[in-house]
């Protein structure tokens, strides 16, 4: 122990006198987790569409002569986008050409009487006109599935307002009431009151008669039952299918919380991976190595020391990561001590991954590559959930990043910032058993250089 | 120091084949012999760094020091911090004279507080002796140890090995420069394809390489070495 000692202060010391290798460790780290966790936690910006109305102000939809109020169109599709709105067609064409825009919706002068002509015998296909710049295909997917959800919505509107109308008249036809035809208020009676006034007169009439009149009166009744019914219908047309969603499984912690152990977890094992891997690398690069197991420090006493490192560096720079972001977003306080215990162990059992990464290769500058091109992709295959990729690639996946720590600590680390989420202890024995297995890998590991 | 019998193998290639020599107390003994003759090898067996497949080696009681070919130096830290940090590892009980001591020893006590991956190769070599003395060792074992230096800093190094001798410490060193082995070393012992082929004084090996490679002999020493060994199979 007391060479571990007069190891590790070795080892900061180095760490000191290289002040941009000891930046670029830290922040490189800190800088993709938090744009990592701002990805994951912040839903994409909306995109800015330019709009050009064409449609004369006062235009509306009529159905059977009657107009319909305003669907408001232009307020629900720019609540889902930025809209700028353009004056005319050169302006809508030179936003989306610079790259501005992302696209440009125009809705043609005429958009609103074809529309109108589709209860007419002579029906037009009304259409909006889009301009858009695919320069390459994620963004013209992107455009597409905005277009096609924008329009989704616009028609939504229509048809619900053309539903609510038509409900109105529904209304009118069952329940009567006052009904407005060329600014002439006209007096409907409707069908409930028709089959009361028929019930009524119904014992005054000759009884020859009555069969008649009943059979009208019980028409009435079943028409106006049958229309009470057909309205709610007319409402669910616009939008038949509804979601009804049920969470079956997996309790995900809020979305803010996910962010901070993704950024955190992420920081966390580029540090300590890749400072675990490279310190225990330039033993050797210095030659010092030799020297070292030659009775001065056993290699497990080695190991150990630069996992204590990684262990020592690693928690400073994630709890200093977790403080910054605890201005943004209130932490639980309360967890302190969990933190702590899901940070040592996470680091722990990355620092044995690395110490194994680092026993693997000769020199620093390979194990440092080694270490990004085993860290990056694991950590980005833990954030693959269940359903986004085939069930047998998602199988090969979770058995893969069962293989590093990285997920196992991102599991810990989480719950111990959510108290509502899973327990701990799960993860803390997924990491100590890792923990175990790369600590006998990097020994044998290093086995081969200490004594030929 | 004693080696008897001394047998490594890598696979199926024998680098050492039953190397057999001893060294007495305050000697200078250089292993010499061309790249691949194994004096790498041996002296990795003697520093404990290596294992024999065969053979015997008998250490003398205290330490035996060991100054690889590259200097095993930490080069972001001081000349100061390096022997600190290795006189605390080996235990000394005032590990800050230790410091001092060597400091003299070196003569870089000016220079203590300068980054080592700013000093010059020799210096580097001076402090990585120096981090091989630290234990005062009995035996002080350096393999090629002018490798990379300068006519004069290899006259500085070889000033400081000799005073080491002089003071009764055991130094065996490997090099290929014959001439150097000629000047420095009390006793000569030259390896080639891991078997020993002469054990004595420089002297007796220039009389050997006489009569051995007497159509050599009238050339310098370095080409009559070769033409010895080429008679010797090698």
């Amino acid at each position: 122990m007391r060479g571990v000692r007069w190891l590790l202060l070795k080892d900061l010391q180095i760490l000191r006198r290289s002040p941009l290798q000891a930046a670029l460790l830290v922040a490189y780290p800190i800088l993709i987790a938090v744009l990592v966790g701002f990805a994951i936690s912040r839903g994409p910006e909306d995109p800015r569409v330019a709009f050009l109305n064409e449609v004369p102000a006062d235009t509306r939809i009529n159905v059977g002569g009657q107009e319909l109020p305003k669907a408001n169109v232009k307020e629900r599709i720019c609540r889902r986008v930025e809209c700028v709105f353009v004056d005319d067609r050169a302006e809508a064409r030179e936003k989306v050409e610079s790259g501005d825009v992302l696209a440009a919706l125009i809705l043609p002068a005429d958009l609103v009487n074809k529309i109108n002509s589709l209860s007419t015998l002579a029906p037009g296909v009304p259409e909006v006109e889009v301009l858009v710049n695919e320069e390459n295909a994620v963004k013209a997917e992107l455009v597409d599935d905005r277009i096609t959800s924008l329009l989704a919505q616009a028609n939504l509107a229509i048809a619900r307002r053309i539903g609510s109308e038509g409900g109105r008249y529904l209304g009118l036809i069952v329940n009567g009431g006052e009904f407005n035809v060329l600014g002439e208020s006209v007096q409907i009676l409707g069908l409930r009151a028709s089959a009361r006034i028929l019930e009524a007169v119904t014992p005054a009439l000759p009884k020859s008669l009555r069969p008649a009149l009943e059979e009208v009166a019980s028409f009435a009744a079943q028409a106006r039952d049958n229309l009470d019914v057909a309205k709610p219908l007319l409402d669910r047309l616009a939008q038949p299918i509804a979601v009804d969603k049920v969470v079956v499984g997996g309790e995900s912690p809020p979305l803010e919380i996910f962010a901070i152990a993704v950024a955190a977890t992420l920081t966390l094992a580029f540090v300590v991976v890749l400072l675990v891997a490279g310190s225990l690398a330039l033993e050797r690069e210095e030659n010092a190595f030799s020297r070292l197991t030659r009775g001065l420090v056993s290699s497990g006493g080695l190991l150990g020391e630069k996992v204590l490192l990684g262990i020592a560096v690693g928690l400073v720079v994630t709890l200093l990561m977790l403080l910054g972001m605890a201005v943004f977003v209130p932490l639980e306080w309360s967890r302190f001590e969990l933190w702590l215990l899901a940070i040592l162990a996470s680091a722990a059992a990355l620092g044995t991954a690395g110490a194994a990464l680092g026993a693997a290769a000769r020199e620093v500058r390979a194990v440092s590559l080694l270490a990004f091109m085993v860290t990056l992709p694991i950590a980005f295959l833990s954030l693959v959930p269940s359903g986004a990729v085939s069930p047998a690639l998602f199988d090969a996946i979770r058995y893969l990043t069962a293989l590093f720590p990285f997920k196992p600590a991102l599991e810990a680390i989480t719950a111990a910032l959510d108290e509502a989420g899973p327990g701990i202890g799960g993860p803390l024995a997924h990491l100590a058993a890792l923990c175990a297995a790369y600590a006998a890998i990097a020994r044998l590991a290093l086995r081969r250089f200490v004594t030929v | 120091m004693r080696a008897t019998g001394v047998v490594k193998r890598f696979g199926e290639r024998e680098a050492l084949r039953g190397v057999s020599f001893s060294a007495s107390p305050g000697e200078l003994v250089a292993i010499i012999g061309p790249n691949g003759a194994g004096k790498t090898t041996l002296l990795s067996i003697l520093a404990g760094i290596a294992r024999a497949d065969e053979g015997e080696v008998d250490s003398p009681d205290g330490e035996v020091g060991w100054v690889p070919q590259q200097a095993a130096l930490y080069r972001r830290l001081t000349v100061e911090e390096n022997l600190l940090l290795f006189a605390r590892l080996e235990g000394r009980e005032d590990p800050r004279g230790s410091v001092e001591e060597m400091l003299e020893l070196t003569g870089l006590r000016e220079r203590r507080g300068e980054i080592v991956a700013r000093l010059s190769g020799g210096n580097q070599q001076r402090i990585n002796i120096a981090i091989g003395l630290l234990s005062r060792p009995a035996v002080l074992l350096l393999d090629e140890p002018s490798v990379g230096l300068d006519p004069r800093q290899r006259a500085r190094l070889w000033e400081f090995v000799s005073g080491l001798a002089g003071g009764g410490t055991t130094v065996i060193f490997s090099t290929h420069d014959i001439q150097e082995a000629e000047r420095y070393g009390g006793r000569v012992l030259v390896l080639a394809d891991g078997e020993s082929l002469f054990d004595g004084s420089a002297e007796e090996l220039r009389e050997a390489v006489r009569s051995e490679a007497p159509e050599a002999a009238d050339r310098d020493f370095e080409t009559a070495f070769v033409a010895y060994l080429h008679h010797r199979g090698h």
